[in-house]
């Protein structure tokens, strides 16, 4: 075991994987010579050469279709995208080419790409270094959508992304880059895609979050606890395929569900749990379902700490649905 | 800036010895073959669609020396990637008409079993790969499998067709910078057919050729009269050499014209005039091709009956067989969205065939 930051332990995974399958290939801006500017590939250069690790021009359609095409053939590339906010020249060869070489062509090809993408906000970036837009790709059917929110799981989710036979959207909560640290083993070992995880356990509200969220999702149990408030915080981990079981047994248990992202609210992927919840697990619920996310603004930038979810913001919530 | 055109039949047949490949007669009667075939299939393909056997179609004719001639150019295992309109490529490629057919029903011999409309085909089997309906975004596609065979030390050439439109799209460019920049094996195969749609070339660029994109990308394009077998054979053949040989990827510009509409769905005359039509009619690429072979002593009237008879006999076949097979499952709707199908999809699925309905009216 040693302490890595989330970035660290996605530079780790990345040379595991490299060195276990030559097929790994990165590529994207600044990956090389300059490590990638939150430095994700740093060192990797100058242990795998250039023809695995890749500069690339300054486009994320060359980057993303080029990227598809080295899926065609048989490599399994992982490119990366510097800021999700920069990727959108590149989602119609997400749209339109990886989503769907698979069921367009009933199965005769896939493309087994893996595109990495620090995301969210709290590093002062004004709209263009801070959104959250994963529900775009959760909304396009043949993507997988994995956010994870620790480096013991960012290590074994991108490993299992990268084994993972369809096209994956990493999405890494750039704020916790360095802020988090934790144990990472070594040794291989990788995170199932799909699974959720209770990360504390509790009997009166079930309070979901991904990201840099979960964070704040403990942070604000934490408070509840002081007040005999028992929260149940999970996970999510991924987007698409949701683990919809772990889901709706926390609902089941607890009957209150608050739903945490730092994305706008309207349209979120919150949005989409909710629904689930109301379909499948409406009898048990208590109270009304509690959405607590970013607001329905383009990200501003003065007041970044107040637009960004927080315990306190939590806490209001939390009190909100116990006294329904 | 030279706008000089590669040409090997004169309109009238005559042909320059200098610049004729050496071609033997049994791949000129083939590349014959294969031009008449796929005219047949076009002509008939087209009367289907109107009769309500097939739901749309997207024709090629008038463009049949540009397909013919540059796919003939490459070799088996070379990656194709054809647009909606190059039944050409897969003609020459050996692709059974009856598979072809199915995919133009949609039945449950279709390849793409249904998921996706007649004209925006794949088959693995001969290197040509599933294409999508958006301009361009083929292109970095093509350039990848490019990169990734030189990186694998594979001595494979992939090339990628597309119209006089796609040069004006987002990912025309960035698939040409990437193919420059790590200087891959791709040919650019631009068929100039006058129209994208409604928009004449003039209004899609105000460069002089589209072939002369490929000087700021750091490489050589092309211009290669496009009702011209040969030219079009030659040119492509020589760039596929040189691509092969690592020196990189060619822009090919084949000047043609769109004689159809631009697909069923479409009416040419809100945007054209038919004697511009009649001009082009005039230049057809099968007449010049036949013109050169009788002047070879290659053509007669018999091989003519022949080869059309056997093109009219294989379309037949293909069609006849093709309707016999019945429409696919609603079970294969959900199939191949992932490589297992997730917990949604199958509750989704489920649901629908609980559902019970008449499934006799697609």
């Amino acid at each position: 075991m040693t302490t890595l930051t989330v970035v660290q332990a996605v530079n780790q995974a990345l040379r595991e994987e490299m060195k276990r399958d030559d097929r790994v290939v990165l590529l994207g801006e600044d990956i090389g010579r300059n490590g990638g500017v939150f430095r994700a590939t740093e060192g990797l250069l100058d242990e795998f050469g250039p023809s695995r690790v890749m500069d690339t021009p300054l486009a994320e359609s060359g980057i993303i279709g080029t990227a598809i095409g080295m899926a065609l053939y048989g490599l399994v590339p992982v490119p990366e995208i510097q800021f999700l906010d920069f990727i959108y020249p590149g989602f119609d060869q997400i749209v339109t080419n990886l989503s769907k070489f698979r069921y367009r062509s009933g199965g005769q090809y896939s493309a087994h790409v893996v595109i990495r993408a620090p995301y969210g906000g709290g590093i002062k970036g004004g709209h263009y270094h801070s959104q959250s837009t994963e529900a775009y790709f959760a909304h396009t059917a043949g993507l997988k959508v994995v956010i994870p929110s620790t480096p013991y799981d960012t290590k074994g989710l991108l490993k299992a992304a990268i084994r993972d036979p369809d096209p994956v959207i990493f999405l890494e909560p750039k704020k916790i880059y360095r802020a988090v640290k934790g144990e990472v083993p070594e040794d291989d070992y990788v995170v199932p895609i799909g699974k959720s995880k209770i990360v504390k356990e509790g009997s009166d509200v079930s309070l979901f979050a991904y990201g840099t969220m979960l964070h704040v999702a403990l942070e604000a149990a934490e408070e509840a606890a002081k007040r005999d408030i028992d929260v149940e915080v999970i996970d999510i981990r991924t987007l698409v395929p949701l683990d919809i079981d772990s889901v709706i047994s926390s609902v089941q248990k607890t009957g209150r569900v608050l739903i945490l992202h730092e994305a706008p609210k309207t349209g979120g992927f919150g949005a989409e749990i909710s629904a689930l919840i109301s379909e499948k697990a409406l009898e048990y619920l208590k109270a009304p379902i509690i959405r607590v996310a970013g607001f329905d603004t383009p990200f501003p930038y003065t007041w970044e700490s107040i637009y960004l979810p927080d315990a306190f913001r939590v806490m209001k919530a939390i009190e909100k649905i116990m006294q329904y | 800036m030279s706008v000089e055109m590669l040409q090997v039949i004169r309109a009238e047949g005559t042909y320059d010895t200098t610049l004729e490949p050496s071609l033997p007669e049994s791949d000129l009667k083939k590349l014959y073959e294969a031009m008449i075939l796929l005219r047949t299939l076009d002509v008939r393909a087209l009367s289907l669609q109107r009769q309500g056997r097939i739901g749309f179609y997207i024709q090629c004719i008038g463009q049949e020396a540009s397909q013919i001639g540059s796919a003939y150019a490459f070799e088996p295992n070379d990656w194709l990637f054809p647009s909606y309109r190059d039944a050409g490529v897969a003609i020459v490629r050996g692709l059974a008409l009856k598979t072809l057919f199915c995919h133009l029903m949609g039945n449950s011999q279709d390849v793409m079993k249904g998921h996706q409309m007649p004209n925006h085909w794949g088959y693995r089997s001969i290197n040509l790969v599933s294409l999508a309906a958006p301009i361009g975004v083929h292109i970095p596609v093509a350039v990848g499998v490019a990169l990734a065979a030189k990186m694998r030390g594979d001595r494979i050439v992939t090339g990628v067709y597309f119209g006089d439109g796609a040069t004006s799209s987002n990912d025309f460019h960035a698939g040409m910078n990437f193919a420059g920049v790590f200087h891959t094996p791709t040919i650019f195969f631009c068929q100039n057919n006058q129209y994208a749609i409604s928009l004449p070339v003039s209004k899609q660029t105000k460069a002089q050729t589209l072939a002369s994109k490929a000087r700021a990308y750091g490489f050589e394009g092309v211009r290669v009269d496009g009702n011209d077998v040969l030219a079009v054979y030659k040119a492509v053949k020589e760039a596929v050499v040189k691509a092969r040989n690592g020196g990189g990827p060619t822009v090919i510009e084949a000047i043609t014209y769109r004689i159809g509409a631009h697909s069923t769905a479409d009416d040419p005359k809100r945007y054209r005039v038919e004697r511009e039509v009649e001009e082009w009619r005039k230049r057809d690429p099968i007449d010049r091709f036949r013109l050169y072979l009788q002047r070879k002593g290659i053509w007669s009237e018999d091989l003519e009956a022949k080869v059309r008879q056997q093109a009219d006999g294989i379309v037949s076949d293909a069609i006849r067989e093709a309707e016999k097979i019945p429409p696919p499952t609603l079970e294969t709707m959900f199939e191949d969205v992932y490589s297992e199908m997730s917990w949604n999809l199958k509750e989704q699925l489920k649901e629908l065939l609980s559902e019970q309905r008449d499934v006799t009216k697609r």
